[in-house]
């Protein structure tokens, strides 16, 4: 990537790594587009196996999906301590997010199991190959967040993450709020609005 | 586009320290011959890259063709079995959408759209180098399915649920799948690099209205893959999910819906069929007014009926399912966004013929070719329309009236403006043109041919011969025409033969004599500002931008009865090159590695998850090498000419 902590202008005035992210995402809006369609589709479709009104948790799913709201606050907490030049906080922020996030994923590694122990296998039904197939890719996209943030917690331990370097934080913060706010979408569509029983 | 030092002097020491971890992430210093297009960043050699691992992708799909042809020569065909004849017709249709006619695109788009805004490289020239080797990688990884025990043999389409390892039980579809999840990986990239070029990185004065029209068509192509890829990507995941880890998707015992598959497909399926056709409608837009002296008819409309398309396009995709039961009201309604979407497309095809109007046309081999995609394109534009009325269609589906009518499309639209940005731009590229008279040859062959070909098919399909299947009986009619296309595939063939040829032999010509002075054909935009072939650095010095065609208004102005006169020679206006020192991006090995490691998880995936370890393990080296690897040391910096640095 070309390097915009030069003093060059762009065109819109927006650095090339800001657009660039935001275009990314707009693409992102379409994958998860495609997958909450699919399960939209196959979410009354559970052949013989558990239903979806039966399986779910709501109160626990609930909880990890407040823990990972709250992520988002945190985040901008680290990306404002390092606009500031408090490196010190910046960091506290950045691993608080980034244990939010990993709690939600182990939330979901938790909900899986269960799941997977009451009958709902990955081939089971359509039903259950498009739910695990689209939390299954939002947990990789928060997965691929918490290492994103640990990597740059690392960069600022060793210090190379400075107040110039904001700009990168903020960028993966775009990608972080992206996740949590897909993730209302998905929590709203698999398990606030009513499910269908066997 | 240095990095700037560190403010103290003790952080420096710091920043280098943990720039340069190991000295294996020092940046290549360009070098000559293959190591330097191993690890190239220049966007107009990744363009040239392109353009020649797509063509070799062209004739290897063009041979797939003639295998076809041969096979329905006559009836009860024999040279193909069945199933290879379903293996070649499903890789015909891979081969030439996924890695020659996209990727043909993605080198003009590479090579021109950074000269045509008056910038010296793209935004992210490493991500660039990884698009390219990446689609690369994926073009390779689909082809080793011929050697590993058979190709795809589901339709470039791949409906559900024949695709489901019941129907299609060798390991082609799980390469088709994997392959195509890699080369949209490399198109997803390219056009968010380009769509950031165009954005942020156009020439003082260059707003978005003076952009030239292939630059335009351009960026709404880069916008649809941004958008449609992902759907892809989603159907593609579905179905390797289904062959490989057993989900349900496609399974209608279960539940499954095959449907969805069309449905996901279609979605991007129909926005792809505008990512192939408006390159070709940038370029004869520039091709054109060059050869017809006037400047574009309707700029504005032109611009925004290509944008219209762009959102249009994501409305028509059911008219691809009409006789799948899609019930009355949504076929009454993609019938009705259908017949709109030619409104757009008609707007286009007038306003080249406006542009024609009028003018002293020369008809060089680029305008021919140009002139061939506004009447042969017409030709496939109106046979479409015969499909927006859903109750002809549901009489055309799976007949070779489709066939026809796509290639007319497709063909006639793409590969002729393929074509005729070949001639216009060659000597841009090489410093040479290529030969006038076998181009026209080249034209005049190629248009019989395509005609001979898929004229008769019309005939064919209206009566009754259907597509995909691999032989017909004698006595239904078909035998004539079926000679007559087999005849003409094969002349369109000899025709991409004179190309080649005529490749070669211009090459020869041109060696040992300067290259071709500036401004070759009179031309318009700002590329034609830079020398005979592009120099590295592009620009010696970025042009201020005052006009649309900004360099054709450099040449020409008025005198006071208003009459066009020449006030500038094309010497005097175009840069000669020769500025030097002008910092350019270091290449990097690290996106050629990244993109090496992709097919190697794919045999994971499909063989064993060791090869997944190897690739996986590439992959993320390549990835942590790239993102350590100084941004620009001034140090080891890649200056064009060894001289002194004089940017900053």
């Amino acid at each position: 990537m070309t390097n915009q902590t030069h003093s060059e202008e762009t065109t819109t005035g927006l650095s090339h790594n800001k657009l660039g992210m935001w275009v990314f995402l707009g693409s992102e809006c379409l994958l998860f587009g495609a997958l909450i369609s699919t399960y939209l589709l196959y979410r009354g479709r559970f052949a013989d196996g558990p239903a979806p009104g039966d399986i779910f948790d709501i109160p626990f799913t609930s909880v990890s999906s407040f823990v990972l709201l709250m992520s988002s606050l945190t985040m901008v907490l680290a990306l404002s301590a390092l606009q500031r030049g408090d490196e010190r906080n910046n960091r506290l922020w950045l691993l608080t997010t980034a244990l939010l996030g990993a709690v939600f994923v182990g939330g979901q590694v938790y909900e899986f199991t269960t799941f997977l122990r009451e009958g709902l296998g990955y081939t089971t039904s359509p039903f259950s190959s498009a739910f695990f197939t689209l939390t299954g890719f939002h947990g990789v996209h928060v997965s691929l967040g918490v290492i994103f943030l640990m990597s740059l917690y690392v960069s600022s331990a060793r210090g190379n993450l400075h107040k110039e370097r904001a700009e990168t934080v903020e960028l993966i913060g775009l990608y972080w709020h992206f996740v949590d706010i897909v993730w209302i979408f998905i929590f709203t569509v698999i398990y606030l609005v009513p499910s269908p029983t066997s | 586009m240095t990095q700037t030092m560190e403010p103290s002097s003790m952080e420096t020491s710091n920043g280098e320290n943990s720039h340069r971890p190991l000295g294996v992430y020092t940046r290549p210093k360009g070098g000559s011959g293959w190591r330097d297009w191993v690890t190239t960043v220049d966007h107009k050699k990744i363009g040239i890259l392109y353009g020649a691992a797509a063509l070799l992708f062209f004739v290897i799909g063009g041979i797939e063709a003639l295998l076809i042809r041969l096979q329905l020569a006559t009836p009860d065909g024999t040279v193909l079995g069945a199933d290879t004849y379903n293996q070649i017709y499903t890789m015909h249709g891979v081969t030439m959408i996924f890695l020659a006619a996209m990727p043909l695109a993605a080198a003009f788009a590479n090579y021109l759209i950074p000269l045509q805004i008056g910038a010296r490289d793209v935004a992210f020239p490493r991500l660039n180098a990884m698009s390219f080797w990446v689609f690369l990688a994926g073009g390779i990884f689909i082809n080793l399915s011929w050697l590993l025990g058979g190709a795809p043999d589901g339709g470039w389409f791949a409906y559900s649920p024949n695709t489901g390892i019941v129907f299609s039980p060798s390991h082609g579809m799980d390469f088709y799948a994997i392959g195509l999840q890699i080369t949209g990986i490399a198109s997803l990239v390219s056009g968010i690099n380009l769509t950031v070029t165009i954005f942020n990185m156009r020439a003082p004065g260059m707003t978005l209205f003076k952009m030239p029209v292939f630059t335009w068509m351009m960026l709404v192509v880069q916008l649809l893959l941004v958008f449609a890829m992902p759907v892809i990507a989603v159907a593609l995941f579905l179905l390797t999910f289904s062959r490989l880890f057993g989900a349900t998707f496609f399974t209608p015992e279960l539940g499954g819906d095959p449907l969805l598959w069309q449905h996901l497909f279609w979605i991007f399926g129909h926005p792809e069929v505008y990512i192939l056709v408006l390159p070709a409608f940038g370029i004869i837009s520039e091709v054109i007014p060059t050869f017809s002296r006037k400047p574009i008819f309707g700029y504005p409309f032109m611009v925004f009926s290509g944008i219209a398309i762009g959102f249009m396009g994501w409305g028509v995709w059911a008219h691809h399912m009409f006789a799948s039961g899609i019930g009355p009201v949504s076929v009454a309604a993609f019938s009705l966004s259908t017949m709109f979407i030619a409104v757009p497309t008609g707007v286009k095809i007038l306003n080249w013929m406006a542009t024609m109007w009028g003018g002293r046309i020369k008809f060089s081999a680029a305008m021919l070719f140009a002139i061939g995609v506004v009447s042969m394109f017409t030709i496939g534009g109106l046979s479409g329309v015969t499909h927006s009325v859903a109750p002809a269609d549901t009489q055309q589906t799976d007949t070779y009236y489709i066939v026809a009518h796509f290639h007319y499309v497709i063909f006639g639209g793409i590969i002729f403006g393929l074509f005729s940005g070949f001639y216009f731009w060659w000597p841009k590229v090489f410093g040479h043109k290529l030969s006038e008279k076998m181009g026209k040859l080249n034209f005049w062959v190629m248009l019989i041919g395509f005609n001979l070909t898929f004229g008769p098919m019309h005939i064919l399909g209206l009566q009754g011969m259907s597509r995909r299947i691999d032989t017909y009986s004698p006595g239904f009619g078909f035998e004539a025409w079926n000679l007559v296309v087999t005849i003409g595939s094969f002349i369109i063939a000899l025709s991409v033969l004179i190309f080649l040829i005529n490749v070669i032999t211009s090459a020869r010509n041109a060696r040992g004599l300067p290259p071709i002075g500036p401004d070759p054909w009179d031309a318009r935009s700002l590329e034609w500002i830079t020398p005979n072939p592009t120099p590295a650095h592009n620009f010696d010095e970025i042009p201020i931008v005052e006009s649309l065609d900004e360099f054709w208004h450099r040449k020409y102005g008025s005198d006071e009865d208003g009459k066009v006169v020449r006030v500038a020679s094309a010497e005097d206006v175009c840069q000669d090159g020769s500025a030097e020192g002008v910092h350019l991006p270091s290449p990097s090995y690290w996106p050629l590695v990244f993109a090496i490691g992709l097919p190697f998880i794919g045999l994971g995936l499909i063989y064993s998850l060791w090869f997944c370890v190897f690739g996986g393990a590439l992959a993320l080296m390549g990835l942590y090498a790239w993102v350590f690897e100084p941004v620009d040391d001034p140090d080891v910096d890649h200056h064009e000419p060894q001289k002194e640095d004089v940017s900053d």
